[in-house]
């Protein structure tokens, strides 16, 4: 019933994409998908990708597998594709359900205007990088087929105890955009760096919250292996991959499968598996699960949706009745790809930091408020955000938004190092306690515990004398030119100061007094 | 005063002559009395006195609502009415009660129309001869004629006289009694391939067939998407034009009807016909037509002529194949619109629970007639991965140059077209089922389905009658949303053939009687 009813880009049409184009391999129209192994040289990504997918068999390194993706993203709107019914994630069953939704006869579909808008926005938002690993960043073109809209369908609740059936129609007739992927990725990592890339792309458009826990992304995945040089293997698809971890696992498992399948000899079906987290592989579904011949015909309830642009726009048409692609071109906000490169020129940032800063939610919010609040140095700000703040998060599992520090503590501690009011170990340690004591302020803890920094240059030098002095042999050492010797004095003086003193200070200080 | 047309009775309204309560008492009486045609399936005279009484207020008060207020109506049981059981004539739908009013249901309450009731037809509209639904056949009111009977009673007597009852056509059959048999004055039937415009010539009635997009189709529970439009059934064209200026326009509700305002429909009277031309598709000569009907058509062609008109033969050249390109569409959209009865969220449900796939195949054997199962199982077939392109994508390209046939013709200088309605006048019931469903409809659309196809404008207007007493009517096609010409024409035919009432009110007593008798074996037959 649910006729797919826009095509977004013609087929084939490049939404991709890449900073740097292997285009060589991908012929127009033939999509060969790059080799996981092959000739050395030919591609330092590749070896790699077998890496990730761990578990290299004998003869592995002669297959090739190819990965396209059908994602699955539920627009942003706040009611139905057809239908004037609210969309919400958490309501009673069946509350949001009109008659329409619950297909009363008589009723008639409505078209959506603002789906209808959200699939033009997510076709000219065209970009995608697939992203970085390890130190490098690799960029690679994932072409995008198609973007179809589509009706969410209803939710069937099995009571087994009771051997009922209950169903939700809450979900029924909700838009998606299905943004069909060209096979141009070749192992699970890919696949997920490019969902990811396509997730960031939703959220910054607004088209979708492309929530995967909620259920609002949702990714198919088609997968085959061949022989390079040879044609494209039968392919198999993996349905309903709902977290990045699981498709990248799934698909590694899956292009494994095919391989041990083939090299003993067996044949690839092409059929519809699921990914079985538990169990970390796939399964076949049941038959009528799979293939389908749906049947479907054209809505006769809808006229044709022509869309058009400022040049084809027909004089005096109503807006209200017309989507002016050129009008939703301007209103583009800036995609993440753009993003990133102001982040690498403004900030001096490496590209693979940008990556970071744009994959975890709510992290470039957090970092652009802490770089507002405070003078430390771009770089310096990066280091902390990046090395020390999102260490601490990883280490506890926490998201951006749970953090117990805040971007103004962290931009106060920052400012203070700057000011060289503490040394960097005495920093560390102040986030280590804004972390642990919510609410205290970076000025309090260093208070607290007396980490500011000696400012007192006598006192230093007294410390400094009273050391030389206590510990004749290590400056001998010194004096006979072990270049070691000098650290034990800098370590010394700065266990008298109890850490309060920077080393180069101290460092400084001292080979003045050996010198004279 | 109930033989009178809906603007005559409106007049009475507004000047006091009578009271809409006293009006709706008389329709309701009637309806009773000739309960023994099934032209309704429901009868909802609480509401329609409800809705008198209201009526009547306003007209006291001397703020009526035009010309509808205080008219008792009726609606073929495939537009879905808030409150009202709505059946399609199918156990499918058997004790539905839609939760909404249809658009066009809607529109002729907020105009202070009386809803009489819900009237008979085929289930899910499917047939040419109101015979083929859960509550029986239709019967038609000319079988009771003082016209037909007297012609009747010329000839030797073979057969008893009330077995041979006719048919109404279809498949709104029972709009189109209702308002042939001075029970309402005026019906909504639907019309997907001819079924307003084929009772209304069995009926002697003006039967209206609007252009796709004009009247919106929200409520009426579909048959096939693309060609479906409310019709519209009267004692005249002038009441047909009143009900069409009430119902046509935009609905946000249906996209597909049209956005540019429509005017107040009012018919002018012609005069002068001499700047019309008239067509007369060559194609609609076939075999089968009666040579009555043949003569009739021949007459009217003249009758344009001797005052003026032009008249030229035309030529729609694949309307040859319209029957078998109309079966593929059809049915395939009926696959396709009628996969939402399984039983879930309203309508009939079976008893069997094994699984839902069993639940689903058996609410629907049992929902469904074997016709409607017919259709939805070769439409099935069409849309299959290996048959789509060879019958459907086909068809729908027949269905392009079908199109195509009328507005070369329409540019051509043509203004409407002239044709028959059906091959010949109603045939008795015990004749009608000799051929089966599938048969029937495909003989009897054959004048008037091409249109739909088309999602041209049609009306079928009652001419004469034929020898045996019984009504012919000749259908008028116009151009793509030039409603008011088609029926500023039609009217001026009306007037000019005087078609003659049709005289129940002696025969009808002896009926009603005799069928309080015979209401006992149709009960019996049914189960």
């Amino acid at each position: 019933m649910a006729a797919p009813m826009l095509r977004g880009c013609c087929p084939g049409r490049r939404w991709a994409l890449a900073c740097i184009d292997h285009s060589s391999r991908h012929g127009r129209g033939a999509p060969t998908g790059s080799r996981c192994s092959g000739k050395r040289g030919q591609s330092s990504v590749a070896p790699q990708h077998l890496a990730t997918a761990g578990k290299l068999r004998k003869g592995e390194h002669e297959w090739a597998a190819v990965v396209g993706l059908e994602v699955h993203a539920q627009i942003s709107s706040n009611s139905k594709l057809f239908s004037g019914s609210q969309v919400h994630f958490v309501a009673p069953p069946n509350s949001l359900v009109s008659f329409f939704d619950a297909s009363l006869p008589g009723t008639l579909p409505v078209l959506n205007r603002r789906c209808v808008e959200a699939a033009v926005m997510t076709g000219l938002a065209y970009s995608i990088c697939v992203g970085a690993k390890r130190s490098q960043v690799i960029n690679k073109t994932v072409r995008i087929k198609q973007i179809q809209l589509e009706q969410d369908s209803g939710k069937s609740l099995h009571d087994d105890l009771r051997s009922q059936t209950l169903i939700d129609l809450n979900r029924a007739g909700v838009g998606l955009l299905e943004v069909v992927l060209e096979p141009d990725m070749s192992c699970g990592e890919e696949a997920a760096t490019a969902v990811r890339e396509l997730q960031l792309i939703l959220q910054a458009l607004g088209t979708s919250q492309a929530n995967m826990a909620e259920g609002q992304l949702r990714v198919d995945a088609n997968i085959s292996v061949h022989r390079p040089g040879e044609p494209l293997g039968v392919r198999t698809e993996v349905k309903n991959l709902n977290s990045a971890r699981f498709l990248a696992r799934a698909i590694d498992y899956e292009i494994q499968r095919q391989i041990r399948e083939l090299e003993n000899g067996g044949e690839i079906l092409n059929e519809t598996r699921s990914f079985d987290f538990k169990l970390g592989c796939t399964v076949p579904m049941r038959d009528k699960e799979g293939k389908q011949d749906y049947r479907f015909i054209p809505e006769p309830n809808l006229p044709p949706l022509l869309l058009y642009d400022s040049e084809s726009l027909p004089a005096g048409a109503d807006p209200q009745q017309v989507v002016n692609i050129d009008q939703i071109r301007e209103q583009l906000p800036e995609l993440p790809s753009v993003t990133r490169e102001k982040l690498v020129q403004q900030y001096g940032m490496l590209p693979e930091q940008s990556l970071t800063l744009l994959n975890e939610v709510g992290l470039l919010e957090f970092f652009q408020n802490v770089i507002k609040e405070t003078r430390a140095e771009p770089k310096k700000v990066t280091s902390w955000v990046l090395n020390t703040f999102l260490g601490f998060l990883k280490q506890q599992n926490l998201a951006v938004s749970e953090s117990p520090v805040t971007p103004s503590a962290l931009a106060e501690l920052l400012d203070l190092l700057d000011r060289k009011a503490i040394s960097s170990a005495a920093a560390k340690q102040v986030f280590r306690e804004l972390w642990a004591s919510e609410g205290k302020t970076p000025a309090q803890i260093i208070s607290e515990k007396k980490l500011e920094l000696m400012q007192d240059q006598e006192a230093l030098e007294q410390l400094c004398q009273a050391t030389l002095e206590e510990h004749p042999q290590v400056v001998m050492d010194v004096k006979k030119g072990n270049p070691r010797a000098i650290n034990k004095l800098i370590g010394l003086v700065r266990k008298a100061t109890l850490s309060r003193a920077e080393p180069a200070v101290i460092k400084e200080m001292l080979e003045k007094k050996l010198s004279s | 005063m109930l033989g009178w047309t809906l603007r005559e009775v409106s007049a009475a309204l507004k000047q006091g002559q009578i009271t809409p309560t006293e009006l709706c008492q008389k329709c309701l009486a009637l309806i009773k009395k000739t309960k023994f045609l099934n032209a309704y399936i429901t009868v909802s005279e609480e509401v329609a006195l409800r809705q008198a009484e209201e009526s009547e207020e306003r007209y006291k008060k001397g703020h009526s609502l035009g010309e509808l207020d205080g008219i008792p109506v009726a609606v073929k049981d495939n537009f879905s009415t808030s409150g009202i059981e709505t059946t399609c004539a199918s156990n499918m739908l058997k004790g539905y009660i839609p939760p909404y009013n249809a658009t066009v249901v809607q529109k002729l309450l907020d105009q202070g129309a009386l809803l009489m009731g819900k009237t008979n037809l085929d289930e899910f509209a499917m047939g040419s001869g109101s015979t083929d639904g859960i509550f029986g056949p239709v019967k038609n009111p000319w079988s009771y004629s003082k016209q037909y009977r007297e012609k009747r009673k010329q000839k030797p007597h073979g057969e008893t006289e009330d077995s041979n009852w006719l048919i109404t056509g279809g498949s709104s059959g029972g709009s189109a009694a209702a308002v042939s048999a001075f029970t309402c004055f005026a019906a909504l039937g639907s019309d997907t391939g001819g079924s307003t415009r084929n009772p209304a010539a069995h009926c002697g009635v003006v039967g209206l067939k609007p252009s796709y997009g004009l009247v919106s189709r929200h409520g009426l529970i579909p048959l096939v998407n693309s060609m479906d439009v409310p019709g519209i059934l009267t004692r005249c064209v002038d009441d047909a034009a009143v009900v069409l200026g009430v119902l046509a326009g935009h609905d946000c509700r249906d996209s597909t009807t049209v956005q540019d305002p429509v005017k107040p429909l009012t018919l002018p009277n012609l005069t002068d016909v001499s700047k019309l031309c008239i067509g007369i598709p060559k194609e609609y000569h076939v075999p089968e037509l009666s040579s009555e009907v043949q003569s009739l058509w021949s007459k009217a062609a003249k009758l344009f002529e001797s005052e003026g008109a032009k008249v030229i033969e035309v030529s729609l050249p694949h309307t040859r194949y319209s029957i078998v390109c109309y079966h593929v569409l059809c049915t395939s959209e009926v696959a396709s619109n009628m996969a939402r009865f399984d039983g879930l969220e309203y309508g009939h449900r079976c008893d069997i629970n094994v699984s839902t796939e069993a639940m689903y195949a058996a609410t629907r054997r049992e929902g469904f007639n074997d016709v409607v199962r017919g259709r939805i199982l070769s439409g099935n077939f069409f849309l299959l991965k290996e048959n789509y392109e060879n019958y459907f994508v086909r068809a729908q390209k027949v269905r392009r140059l079908i199109a195509n046939d009328f507005v070369n013709v329409f540019n051509s200088g043509v203004d409407v077209l002239l044709t028959p309605t059906t091959l010949s006048e109603a045939v008795p019931y015990v004749e009608f089922i000799k051929e089966d469903n599938r048969t029937r409809s495909a003989q009897d659309d054959i004048f008037t389905q091409a249109v739909n196809m088309a999602g041209l404008p049609a009306v079928s207007v009652p001419m004469a009658l034929s020898n045996q007493g019984l009504p012919i009517g000749l259908q008028f096609i116009g151009r793509a949303f030039c409603d008011q010409q088609l029926l500023t024409i039609a009217k001026w035919f009306e007037k000019q053939v005087q078609f003659p009432v049709i005289q129940l009110q002696e025969t009808m007593d002896d009926c009603s009687s005799v069928f309080e008798n015979e209401k006992l074996t149709s009960v019996s037959l049914k189960q």
